[in-house]
């Protein structure tokens, strides 16, 4: 029986900022052509351990196909809850989606890291049965359990019902069900995150099945029928309040990023492509009484190229949109980095006015056309992609590849996989850390990066850090 | 009945308003919580009112029944076994079957007074008081009482099932009040994670130790 609350939860945002730092990166391996299993990486990334930047451990999936994307934690800080009254349950095991197959791995992580191995299989009929839901994406540890967003409803092709979220039990790991009693007007879903002391949630849109499994589908994205809602929940009601419609144009609206103090009610989601003007851009949520509003606040823009160097999908436009698939906020909600996977641009925003966000970084890997290399010379295929930024803000962990079918029409090249780490100047600005080199195994591509002990986009806090 | 018993009872009664008010999971740290949300002390203290108050209703709401139950008289002695024993039932319960109720989730964080009432139900809190309160209670099981006389004693002993209630919840809303006070003035946050010791076992055993101690004391 566990006495003590787990080590690794802190009530509030500043403790997790002065913990000590992570020593190895949870990265998902997926097979981009589906012909080897997935796998869960564990690198070292301790720089004064003698495998620092080495592959210390892989647990390779029993089955093939599953296309990991992203994932996350049994418990988190959130496990310190005024209204849990019962903190005891272990940062232990990892949940990891297949988002292709709708099966979910649970990986046990102790005694060490270097011994992570499967604890569980949850089979997709035990979601599609249970749920009427498919395609697992977000995970995230809630006041009652373990919270899994879903891209597809029920039928073969997902498309019977709409997505949404269901329930885990984090102890069993049992499906215990639906989450949502009063959806509104939601039907599709891609991101959610939360501010667990107000008591709301946010929650975002991508697309259907049928509109990412083979790939981007460039007549639904020129006729604007991918995602372009956010939604705000009543999180203990489990009910939509408030849908915004961002406008047509802004198509795929993707990572949520509430502040990480709950004292703050505000936070950032970003937007894949304009399809007006192909930009990318970042909007800014926050409360005003009990309405949500949000804004435009920061806009990337496209960069005309020679379409010798573009992909059939984009020949006809020549120019490259950024693509902004991945944000990430560090811990004291001071800096928010968003990936440019299209132009191949990480992007430091200082968002201490949250709705002024401020340039005052940029480093550039790979590209559709620019395609700059790692600063020792070497090629980064596909372009910044999945970032996930240590507790203390000092490190950026960036990976590469962003959805297999998609990777092969951005980047007809191929997009091996990448493991880079990006330092952060506490002052602003940013550089890629030249001795960090992660050697990925052949045919293997990168997504989703969970660092031991908890990071930007996994913990949720229940008391300010003032 | 001695004074001296009637105060060691007392004493018990604000003993166990006590430990229910460190113990974390009864609510202190939703005041800190409130308190740094706002930054303010005085939200501090405004969350411990209903923090008190749930408490308060939860104490009652088991201790009255009881009270009623002393209006027989002939029974008063059976009463007191076998509300002992559902108290060690309920402790044994408790010891065995460690999953909590996820219900307790679903309630809003806005809601303090209710989530004080509930987690204290849902612990058993209220029957930790039982065998304190009947040890407490007028009784006079040598004389035949006619309906008036019965009538004042039950009204008595509500008044009395009030008065433990108030003096637990004062003392256990003292207490997790110092507690709370302390970790948003002095001690920061990190007393939380260092300081929270599960007390599932200690809780569990608590009620059956009551529920012993008024076994054996019946006799």
């Amino acid at each position: 029986m566990i006495q003590r609350p787990d080590p690794t939860f802190h009530a509030s945002p500043k403790l997790a900022i002065e913990a000590a730092p992570e020593k190895f990166a949870y990265t998902l391996l997926l097979s981009g052509d589906f012909t080897k299993p997935d796998a869960l990486a564990i690198v070292d990334v301790d720089p004064s351990s003698s495998q620092y930047g080495k592959i210390v451990h892989t647990v390779t999936m029993p089955n093939k196909g599953d296309e990991f994307h992203h994932f996350g934690w049994n418990a988190c800080s959130s496990a310190l809850s005024p209204l849990s009254g019962h903190a005891f349950i272990e940062r232990r095991y990892l949940i990891i989606p297949g988002l292709r197959s709708s099966r979910i791995y649970v990986i046990d992580t102790k005694p060490h890291p270097t011994q992570a191995k499967i604890h569980k299989i949850i089979e997709p009929e035990e979601i599609f049965h249970k749920t009427g839901y498919s395609r697992p994406h977000t995970v995230h540890c809630g006041p009652d359990g373990i919270y899994v967003s879903t891209l597809g409803g029920a039928g073969p092709d997902g498309t019977e019902g709409p997505p949404g979220i269901f329930i885990l039990d984090c102890e069993t790991f049992d499906v215990l069900g639906r989450w949502e009693i009063d959806r509104g007007p939601q039907l599709l879903h891609y991101d959610f995150w939360w501010n667990l002391p107000r008591d709301y949630m946010v929650s975002s849109e991508w697309g259907l099945p049928p509109q990412f499994e083979n790939g981007i589908v460039p007549e639904d994205l020129l006729a604007n029928k991918y995602g372009h809602h956010v939604h705000f929940w009543n999180l203990r009601a489990r009910r939509n309040v408030q849908t915004i419609d961002l406008g047509a144009q802004h198509q795929m609206a993707l990572e949520v990023r509430p502040a990480h103090d709950p004292a703050r009610e505000y936070g950032f989601l970003g937007v894949v492509v304009d399809t007006t003007n192909l930009e990318g851009s970042i909007w800014t949520w926050w409360r005003d009484g009990s309405e949500f509003r949000i804004e435009k606040t920061a806009t990337i823009p496209a960069e005309p190229a020679d379409p010798e160097l573009l992909p059939s999908l984009l020949k006809g436009f020549g120019a490259v949109p950024p693509l902004v698939t991945d944000i990430d906020l560090s811990l004291d909600d001071k800096f928010l980095y968003v990936a440019c996977w299209g132009t191949g641009e990480l992007r430091q925003y200082d968002v201490t006015e949250p709705r002024k966000p401020k340039l005052v970084g940029s480093v550039h890997a790979g590209g559709i056309a620019r395609r700059t290399p790692r600063p020792d010379g070497s090629h980064f295929a596909g372009g910044p992609q999945m970032l996930e930024i240590s507790r203390d803000g000092k490190r950026v962990y960036v990976t590469n590849s962003l959805y297999s079918t998609w990777d092969d029409q951005f980047y007809p090249g191929g997009v091996p996989g990448s493991l880079a780490i990006v330092n952060v100047n506490p002052a602003g600005g940013i550089a890629f850390d030249k001795a960090f080199r992660v050697e990925i195994p052949e045919g293997y591509r990168t997504h989703q990066v969970r660092l031991e002990g908890g990071d930007c986009s996994t913990d949720s806090f229940c008391y300010s850090s003032a | 009945m001695t004074d001296g018993l009637n105060i060691g009872l007392w004493l018990a009664v604000i003993a166990s308003g006590i430990y229910h008010g460190v113990n974390p999971g009864m609510g202190w740290p939703l005041a800190v919580a409130a308190g740094l949300m706002e930054r303010r002390q005085s939200a501090l203290l405004a969350a411990l009112a209903p923090l008190a108050g749930g408490h308060f209703l939860a104490m009652a709401v088991i201790l009255l029944p009881f009270g009623m139950l002393t209006a027989l008289q002939y029974w008063n002695h059976e009463i007191r076994i076998v509300a002992a024993l559902i108290v060690i039932c309920i402790g044994v319960l408790l010891f065995v079957y460690r999953r909590h109720p996820r219900v307790l989730a679903r309630i809003p964080p806005s809601q303090i007074g209710l989530w004080s009432f509930a987690i204290a139900i849902a612990h058993g809190a209220g029957l930790m008081l039982v065998p304190m309160y009947l040890g407490l209670c007028t009784t006079k099981p040598s004389t035949i009482l006619d309906h008036d006389a019965a009538m004042s004693i039950v009204t008595n002993n509500l008044g009395l099932a009030v008065l433990v209630s108030a003096a637990h919840a004062l003392a256990m809303i003292g207490a997790g009040g110092v507690v709370a006070w302390l970790t948003y003035r002095y001690f920061g946050l990190q007393v939380l994670s260092k300081a929270w010791i599960n007390l599932d076992t200690v809780w569990a055993g608590s009620l059956i130790a009551v529920g012993l101690v008024a076994v054996a004391g019946s006799f």
